[in-house]
């Protein structure tokens, strides 16, 4: 069985003792203790596909920079255009290296005209740190709100109902896909966006530390009777991979570009310079070698995991950097890099597991989509 | 946590159940809740001669794949065949419908080396 975290080294987030008095199994990730599960991991997943599940994301770093040329300097950070955001607008992107490499993938909103946040990885968050500090020119504030902040995750096809039981007076001002607003509710002071990393519709709300408590208390009570449950990383973990998000240390790397990743729609090449953009025109101009792709394998397949590799006709074309066995599917799911030439959704593979091979198929992205 | 009296258990938490040269093996209600969802189980086939201590199955969460080792020597001469399509009956019933296999022990000695309930209970407890 897997190690017991070392617990004594981590950070504990602001709903630490509402884990605890849910009984919660708690693991280490990224630096701080988190709940993996409360009763299930497949329990809450499908809460999560019918109802709704409410996660701690405390763990994710919260950036702010605000300043007249945050934008241009944002620009020449990241990816895709910050740029094209209005206020309160927000966007998917990448913080790449000189090779093109993934350093982290983030949110970034725009807040007002010159006030941006960034949402990163718990884990990479010093890195992302380092890297933005070593390429920001002067007359721009940036500070790191991670501690003060906390962040819960609201996700489900019943997200937006339960926002409006949790407090009808912000209900008609909820954001739009993508896009965030302040709003208070009572004594709190909330930052909320329309974003996730399930698949499903959903909130992702940012308060000052102190009100962690009553917060996820007022969500609970608002959700009870819809099917809200407090849910684990474990289920977020499966969600993300139903959909095929990918995660910053399996799926994506500093070895890896975004184009490799098959996400080359959040970099925007038009900008006449950013960092790592002349590495991935060199990529475009000679082609690429291998590509994300999503697998599932066939019945009977065991459990997909990270590191399993991947063959065609007995020669190793690639290697999974995820995998699950879908709740929502009942199939062996997994998210590896194989040679482009396999990289055609529909072509069968083999997947080695335990010394012996199992029949698979790449699949389209995403594996999982919510009826709309 | 359950931890039946007539059953004797392994440091990596197997359960065998002996009754005369035929022993039942399962994991433990502890293990089974370590592991959260059971998902998936690989058997060993009908057959295979174990060692005590050696790999034979697998038992795999949503989360993670963990190895079960066999608590005794034996030859495998029967597996639950119901966890192929039921594999969270060892969730449910780990100690009952959730056995894994049967085998036929071939030196009964080394069971005096596995822990009986009290052993096991301050091994969990830990």
């Amino acid at each position: 069985m897997a190690g017991a975290a070392d617990e004594n080294m981590s950070k504990r987030t602001p709903l630490f003792h509402e884990h605890s008095k849910l009984g919660a199994k708690m693991i280490e990730f990224g630096g701080w203790q988190m709940p993996v599960l409360y009763t299930s991991i497949v329990e809450e997943h499908r809460a999560v596909r019918k109802s709704a599940g409410v996660f701690d994301i405390s763990h994710m770093g919260q950036l702010e920079l605000e300043g007249a040329g945050a934008e241009q300097a944002l620009n020449n950070i990241l990816t895709n255009n910050v740029a094209s955001l209005r206020e309160g607008e927000g966007q998917y992107t990448f913080m790449l290296n000189e090779n093109g490499g993934v350093i982290d993938d983030l949110i970034v909103y725009r807040r007002q005209q010159s006030r941006y946040l960034l949402v990163v990885n718990a884990a990479k968050m010093d890195e992302d740190i380092a890297w933005i500090r070593s390429h920001l020119g002067g007359g721009i504030a940036f500070s790191n709100q991670s501690l003060r902040y906390g962040a819960v995750a609201l996700q489900g096809p019943r997200a937006s109902e339960i926002m409006r039981r949790f407090d009808r007076a912000i209900a008609t001002e909820l954001p739009a896909r993508n896009c965030v607003i302040e709003v208070a509710s009572g004594d709190l002071s909330l930052t909320i966006a329309r974003t996730g990393y399930t698949g499903e519709d959903g909130f992702e709300i940012f308060f000052p530390a102190q009100f962690a408590t009553e917060l996820w208390t007022r969500l609970l009570i608002a959700g009870k009777e819809l099917g809200l449950c407090p849910a684990g990383l474990g289920a977020r973990d499966t969600l993300r991979m139903e959909v095929c998000y990918p995660l910053n240390g399996a799926d994506l790397s500093t070895q890896r570009t975004p184009f490799e990743a098959g996400l080359g729609i959040f970099v925007d090449l038009t900008k006449t310079n950013f960092l790592g953009r002349s590495a991935l025109l060199a990529q475009r101009k000679s082609g690429l070698r291998q590509r994300l792709v999503a697998v599932k394998g066939a019945e009977r397949c065991p459990p997909l995991r990270a590191h399993y590799p991947v063959f065609d006709n007995g020669k190793q074309i690639g290697e999974l950097t995820s995998g699950t066995l879908s709740p929502t599917l009942g199939r062996s799911i997994g998210l590896g890099y194989v040679d482009v030439e396999f990289a055609v959704p529909g072509k069968e593979i083999e997947i080695e597991i335990r010394g012996r091979k199992y029949p698979a198929t790449v699949e389209k992205k995403p594996l999982y989509k919510r009826a709309c | 946590m359950l931890v039946p009296d007539d059953l004797r258990y392994s440091d990596t938490h197997e359960w065998i159940k002996v009754e005369g040269d035929i022993g039942t093996v399962g994991i433990s209600d502890h293990a089974q809740s370590e592991l959260g969802d059971i998902v998936f189980i690989e058997l060993p086939s009908s057959s295979v001669i174990t060692e005590r201590q050696a790999r034979v199955a697998t038992v795999e969460s949503v989360k993670a794949a963990s190895d079960i080792y066999s608590p005794a020597s034996g030859e495998v001469f029967e597996t639950n065949a119901e966890l192929e399509t039921n594999p969270g009956l060892v969730n449910f019933d780990p100690y009952g419908a959730g056995w894994l296999f049967k085998l036929k022990l071939t030196k009964p000695e080394e069971l005096q080396q596995l822990r009986d309930s009290k052993g096991y209970e301050a091994l969990i407890a830990k």
